[in-house]
Formats: C-alpha cells, structure tokens, sequence
C-alpha cells in the first residue's frame, strides 16, 4: 500500500478544493436543516414517535451525503479522471489499483462524516436535536451503508463510456431517490403508493439503517437493511472490479 | 553489454488492422534510441508495450531482463514514462504532483531538485491547470524522473512545442542520458530522431524499415552531399579534386559545383577553400537527411 496516505491526502485536498463536491458534502445538507428547522422546527410529533421533525432528519441527511457522494462523487470523479488520462497515469508508477481505490474510499468517507458533523452541529446549536443510539453502531452503518453507495457509483463509472454519462447515470438513480427515500424528507409525509416504490430504492435502507442506529434500535430489527445494503456491495462491488477501466 | 530493453516478434493487432507486426530490436545501457514514423505507424503501441501498459497478442519483451506485464510493478519501480496522452487532476499544484507521485516509489528524488532542474522552481504552487503547455509537458518529464529511472521512456516529447522548446527538450533528454539513464522516445519529427537519437528505427506499417545510426541510415541511401560557392571575379577556381571525399567538381563561370560523400564532406571541402585563401561567396549546401531515407524506403514522404 505505498503512497496510499501520500494519495488520500491528496485526494482530500482535492476534494475540497472542487467547489461543486465540497458543496454538495458539506453545505447543502445545512442548507436543508436551516431550511426545513426553520420550517418544521423540532416540536415533538406523533407522527415520528414522539420525536422531532430534525431528530430524525439527522440520520435521514448522513444518509443524503452518502448517496450524494457514493451516487454522484464516485462516478462523476473516477470516470473524469479516466477520461482526462488520470488514471492512466496512475497506472504507469508502482501503484496498486486497491491502493487507489482505498485512499479514494477512505477520502469519501473522511467528506462523509465531515458532512455528518457540519449537519449534527447546526442540528444541536439549533434545535437541540436528540442522540440515542451509540457513536459505534452509527459509525458501523455509515461504513455500511456508504460502502453500498460507492459500490454502486464505481459500477456506474466502470460501465459508462464518458464522464458525462456517469454524471447523468448517477443524477437520475439519485435524485429520485433523494425524494422518495426518506433522505431528503421523511417519508411519513409521503403518500402510501409512494411508500410503497420506496421499498425499491437502495438508499431507502440506508435511511431506516441509519435511522435504527440513531435511535438505539437493536441490530437484530435491521436483519433486513444490512442483508440488503450488504448484498447490493457484494454485486456492484464485484462487477465494478470486473468491468474497471483505466483508459 | 546486456541489452536493457529487447523486442522479439512483437505483434499487437487492434480488429483486423496490425498496429505492430513483428517488431524485433534491441537497446543498449546508455543509448538514446528513438523510433520514427508518420502517424498510426505503431509507435505508441509499441513503446506502450514496452512500458507494461499494453500486452502484445505475442511476441517477447524484456526491460532490464523482466517481464513487463507479469513483473509491472518491478519494473516500473525502475522506468520513467512520459505518456502521449494524460494528465493531472486540474487543481493539484505541480510540488503536490512530484511530491505524491515520488511517494509510489521506493526511492525519490525531492520536488524542489525535480523542479528546479526543469525551470519550474517558481511554478511549486500553481495549478496543474494555471501551467503553460510547455511548463506542463516539462512538470511531465519531471514526473517521469521522480524515481531515478535506469531507462526513460517519451512518448512524442515535444509535439505541439515550438521550435525553441523543442531544442531545450533535446538538451534535456541528452542531459537525462548523460546522468547514466536509457533513453528511449518516438518521434515524429524526423530532425528530431537525426540530432537526438544514436540509433534510429524507422517504423512503417507496423514494422522497422530500418535501425541504424542517422549516420548510417543516411550513408545507407547512397546520395551524395552537394556543395556550392561562387569565386569571385577574376579569382581562380581553386582545385578540389584531391580533397578527401570529393568526387566531383563542376564549373559554370563563377559558380562551382563540388559533389563527394562522408559525413565531415563540407568541413573538409571549406577546410581546403580556407588553405588555400579562395575567397567565396553564397556557400550552399545540399545534405541527404532522414526524410530522403524514409521516402527512399516507402515510397512517401513524410509529413509533419
């Protein structure tokens, strides 16, 4: 793994050097919780268990940022930096693919709970949102469900041709989904027939994941979530591998 | 001497065409050896298979007595590449650039010695994206450097640079030599391989048309140099027919025609003029070069 703390660095720095990553990671989900917090505020409501609409918006947006980065991110980046001869460039050193493959899961993780952070922070000052679960168990599904996410995003990136068509892949599997997952509103204020396509999307179960973890939720009511996030990691994970171009 | 880079019956065929189609030569330590040809002659695949990013349909390669494709990352521990088509993220600073890319090695040499050695000690913290094509395709060759390589490999090193960077290319490829590295490059400018190269392999179609020296591949074609001078009035015409290499001396009034062979022809032939204190005027001379070879070759000229 030479260079691979040489790479993530890098790539951080990058990361946060693109206005338009850094935007969508770390300022638009605060935009939402400003936006709907001053909305909706925190009053309890029946309808979420007696929580607060931004109680249970904390999990629904780290569920936001990890389809944002794992949708749109992954393949905008890696099929740019194939298209421009990045990667091709990469691969005339020593360096191992994995090597770059983990410093770039690494760095989306890093934006990830940078992200996270910047919403729960707003959330607390704001609204005084409320923690129940456990710092591990929220870690352990953020892992989970980001790695689903960025598997997703490699398998786009590995099978489309250009950057531009990663990019609209990517937009139209995910903005959909931000609406109709749970992520970007709950989706209690959904109607039934809209529920029911929910139960279709992936990043569905990496907001109800998430949202059992935040809540304290023991794993064993998540059977479902893992299996599924973990299964869509395994298939996308090991067809992105199979179909990975460097040029 | 062992060769450090060897060829044997390489092919490589992309549908029906045949890129490369029975390539076989050797290079020797310390040789700058250049491949000419005009475009979509099977120079860059060819030198792609050489680096290890490409696997020919067969044939045999050797860098440094290893395989590149079942030892990749043994020998691009030791080679440089400057590819013909790539690039850097648009937001990576060119110290960033060297500093990363010398981080994948074993051993690397410090950004700031690269980027001095190259002129870009005040480019440190621009943008990839802020350089100029010139400044970009020098952070490039400082890339392809950052590992101390035994051998150097350019892909069209100074294509789309101006006739003035492409001189101070040259002075920077033979000075990569003359710190103990191979130096192998493709080209399509055939000055380029003539002034540069100590071996030159003219590809066409796929496959070497001819390996020499410029030198040699220019003595091959059996043309003769041509001098011409005028003497002034009332001045004699010196007699040249006993200088080494003259074969023919032609008079027109005061213009004289002196035709021979050998690579010092001309300094020979105005050494001789100077001896003998002949005043001359308009000196014009008339040398076969590596266009004439490759058009004596294939029948076609070759065009920039």
């Amino acid at each position: 793994m030479r260079g691979w703390k040489a790479l993530t660095l890098t790539t951080l720095r990058l990361y946060l050097r693109e206005p338009i990553g850094a935007f969508f990671t770390l300022a638009f989900p605060a935009m939402l919780v400003l936006l709907f917090g001053a909305i909706y505020g925190n009053e309890p409501v029946p309808m979420f268990g007696g929580r607060g609409t931004m109680d249970i918006s904390m999990p629904a947006y780290t569920a936001l940022i990890l389809g944002t980065v794992g949708l749109l991110s992954v393949p905008i980046t890696t099929a740019g930096y194939r298209e421009q001869g990045i990667l091709r460039r990469f691969r005339s050193t020593p360096m191992r693919p994995l090597t770059y493959i983990a410093a770039d899961v690494v760095t989306n993780l890093i934006m990830t709970l940078l992200g996270m952070a910047v919403v729960v922070l707003l959330g607390w000052l704001l609204f005084r949102v409320r923690f129940e679960g456990s710092l591990p168990a929220v870690l352990c599904a953020v892992l989970l469900g980001g790695l689903a996410m960025s598997s997703v995003g490699y398998l786009i990136a590995s099978l489309a041709s250009t950057a531009r068509l990663a990019q609209i892949i990517g937009m139209v599997i995910f903005y959909p989904m931000m609406f109709l997952s749970g992520a970007g509103m709950p989706i209690e204020i959904l109607p039934e027939s809209i529920r029911r396509i929910s139960t279709y999307l992936p990043l569905t179960y990496v907001v109800r994941l998430l949202r059992g973890a935040w809540f304290g939720e023991p794993w064993r009511e998540h059977g479902l979530e893992v299996l599924i996030l973990a299964g869509i990691l395994l298939v996308c994970g090991a067809l992105a591998a199979r179909f990975f171009r460097w040029e | 001497m062992t060769a450090v880079i060897e060829v044997a019956d390489l092919i490589k065929t992309y549908g029906t065409t045949r890129a490369v189609d029975g390539v076989s030569f050797d290079v020797q330590p310390g040789e700058i050896f250049g491949m000419v040809g005009p475009n979509g002659a099977g120079k860059t695949t060819t030198i792609e298979c050489l680096e290890g990013l490409r696997r020919g349909d067969s044939g045999r390669v050797r860098i440094l007595g290893l395989d590149p494709i079942a030892q990749r990352e043994a020998v691009a521990e030791r080679i440089g590449i400057q590819l013909q088509e790539s690039s850097l993220p648009a937001r990576l600073k060119a110290g960033e650039a060297l500093a990363l890319f010398g981080a994948f090695y074993h051993q690397a040499l410090p950004p700031a010695e690269l980027l001095e050695r190259l002129g870009l000690s005040e480019k440190s913290g621009a943008a990839v994206a802020k350089l100029s094509g010139g400044q970009r395709q020098r952070l490039f060759i400082a890339l392809a450097l950052v590992n101390r390589p035994e051998i150097v490999f350019f892909d069209e090193l100074t294509t789309g640079l101006d006739p003035q960077a492409r001189r101070a290319m040259w002075d920077l490829v033979r000075e990569i030599r003359s710190q103990g590295a191979t130096v192998f490059l493709t080209t399509h400018y055939m000055e380029e391989a003539e002034r540069l190269c100590d071996r030159v392999a003219i590809l066409d179609h796929g496959q070497i048309v001819a390996l020499d020296t410029p030198d040699g591949l220019i003595r091959s074609l059996g043309v003769e140099n041509r001098l011409t001078f005028t003497v002034p009035d009332g001045r004699s015409v010196p007699d040249l027919a006993g200088v080494a290499g003259v074969e023919r001396v032609e008079v027109n009034g005061e213009r004289v025609l002196v035709s021979g062979r050998g690579r010092r022809f001309t300094s020979t032939v105005v050494g001789a003029l100077e001896e003998a204190e002949v005043p001359f005027l308009d000196l014009r001379t008339e040398q076969p070069n590596l266009e004439d070879v490759f058009l004596a070759l294939t029948g076609r000229q070759m065009r920039e």
